[in-house]
């Protein structure tokens, strides 16, 4: 199955590459807009920071090819950055106004809670909570790399949470999107069994 | 919450897995995305390579072996060795790194890790650390240990998370390969001063090693000789952090 990944260009792609094949897709590189609108599952990853992911997004013109495929439910799928970059804006670049399609300003992880020091970035594996009507995210434990996170999961969508210190948005879904905070392609087995859920999901759904 | 990584380190040189006492006399120990299989198998959370050769041959035998360990590798991989500026970073990531770590170029010009953490984010950046004991406390050595510096572990690591390092791989210089125990003072004293996360590395004998590790601020574990000669596994060692009440992904 062909899938278009988005070549943001600082996002390393190798390990989403390398995981795609895995599960038995065929993943290609693309920054075209046409071919963002056009191809049947897109991928949207995500390295780096707030401001620079918008930067280059809108240097390449793909937002609107990003919202238009969100408001037709067409098949996608967003990591850690690429989650972020859908909502307003984000603390980490304040300045910068994100695509917008999720009305949530994204947050930083405190230093600490409850008395107790939290690292930051949370580098490691965390165990992923889904509400009881998800369909593609199941129990188990996910590999995240991330500062900043989403507080709650948006109106319309459901999805899962994890918690570092405080609860945070792990993933949410809605048909045949799924955007993750964690890294599905470095979650071992359990990652690339929900890569293989979201690959096999109906176009509609 | 968030759980105790257990994570195999390699040493690579010339498309093998070598490891030493102190950094060197080093020995055969496998092939490197045939022991990467074999660790995410047993519940590896994630990987290290540290290539080790010292020549533009090995750097460019290492970039292919990061590309075999990726193809068969679904865990995060750290890659280090001779990372002397952002374009090695990037060589690396595109061949399959997840995270990059410098070393001793940090140490000559602290300003690489602004511009890997500006690059790739903080959450690629890595910084190694390799600390010996010394009269006032602990130490920088560069060079594989071949060099001290004079500079200050602690005032370095602080540093370093403020440049915009999102981990420190910390190596005690004192206790890599010796199997008596990682260095759980040094452990300490760069935990309670930077809010990212440190791997503790150098020493480890038995999962009393790993405990001991983690109850003074490690949020990772590293561990090589152990794992190479088949004395125990990741899931074993993983199932002793689990009852000595640590969380873990099992």
């Amino acid at each position: 199955m062909r899938v278009a990944i988005i070549d943001t260009g600082t996002a390393n792609l190798a390990s989403m590459l390398a995981a795609l094949r895995r599960v038995g897709a065929n993943p290609t590189l693309t920054r075209d807009p046409a071919e963002v609108a056009a191809a049947e599952r897109v991928v949207l990853p995500g390295v780096g920071a707030f401001g620079s992911g918008m930067a280059k997004l809108e240097e390449c013109g793909l937002v609107a090819a990003i919202v238009d495929r969100v408001s037709a439910m067409r098949p996608m799928l967003a990591v850690c950055l690429g989650l972020q970059l859908m909502c307003r804006s984000s603390k980490e670049s304040p300045l910068v106004r994100g695509i917008g399609i999720l009305p949530i300003d994204v947050v930083r992880y405190p230093n600490e809670h409850d008395g107790a020091r939290l690292t930051v970035p949370q580098l490691g594996w965390n165990e992923v909570v889904p509400r009881p009507d998800a369909e593609l995210i199941t129990a188990g434990y996910a590999y995240y790399a991330n500062s900043f996170h989403l507080a709650a999961i948006p109106e319309g969508w459901t999805g899962a949470e994890s918690v570092h210190g405080v609860p945070f948005v792990a993933a949410i879904e809605r048909g045949p999107m799924l955007a993750c905070q964690f890294h599905p392609e470095l979650s071992g087995p359990w990652g690339h069994d929900l890569l293989r859920r979201w690959l096999e999901r109906p176009t509609s759904c | 919450m968030l759980t105790t990584r257990v994570i195999p380190c390699l040493d690579v040189n010339a498309g093998r897995v070598v490891k030493g006492v102190k950094f060197s006399g080093l020995r055969d120990a496998g092939d490197p995305a045939e022991r990467a299989s074999v660790y995410e198998a047993q519940g590896a959370d994630e990987l290290v390579l540290l290539d080790v050769s010292a020549t533009p041959e090995g750097r460019s035998n290492a970039t292919d072996t990061v590309r075999r360990v990726r193809q068969v590798l679904g865990v995060p991989l750290t890659v280090g060795g001779g990372v002397r500026q952002v374009d090695d970073a990037r060589r690396l990531l595109d061949a399959g790194a997840d995270k990059v770590a410098t070393n001793t170029a940090a140490v000559e010009d602290p300003s690489l890790l602004d511009r890997l953490a500006a690059t790739f984010g903080s959450q690629c950046t890595v910084l190694a650390i390799d600390a010996a004991r010394s009269a006032r406390g602990f130490e920088v050595v560069i060079r594989s240990g071949k060099e001290r510096t004079g500079r200050d572990a602690i005032l370095w690591a602080r540093e370093a998370a403020a440049r915009g390092a999102g981990e420190i791989l910390l190596t005690s210089w004192d206790r890599d390969g010796t199997r008596s125990g990682y260095d759980t003072e040094l452990i300490q004293a760069i935990a309670s001063c930077v809010n990212i996360p440190i791997v503790a590395s150098g020493g480890a004998a038995h999962a009393g090693h790993l405990i001991d590790a983690v109850n003074c601020g490690a949020s990772a574990v590293l561990a090589a000789s152990i794992l190479h000669d088949g004395e125990t596994t990741v899931g074993d060692l993983k199932r002793a952090l689990a009852n000595a009440g640590l969380p873990v992904r099992l």
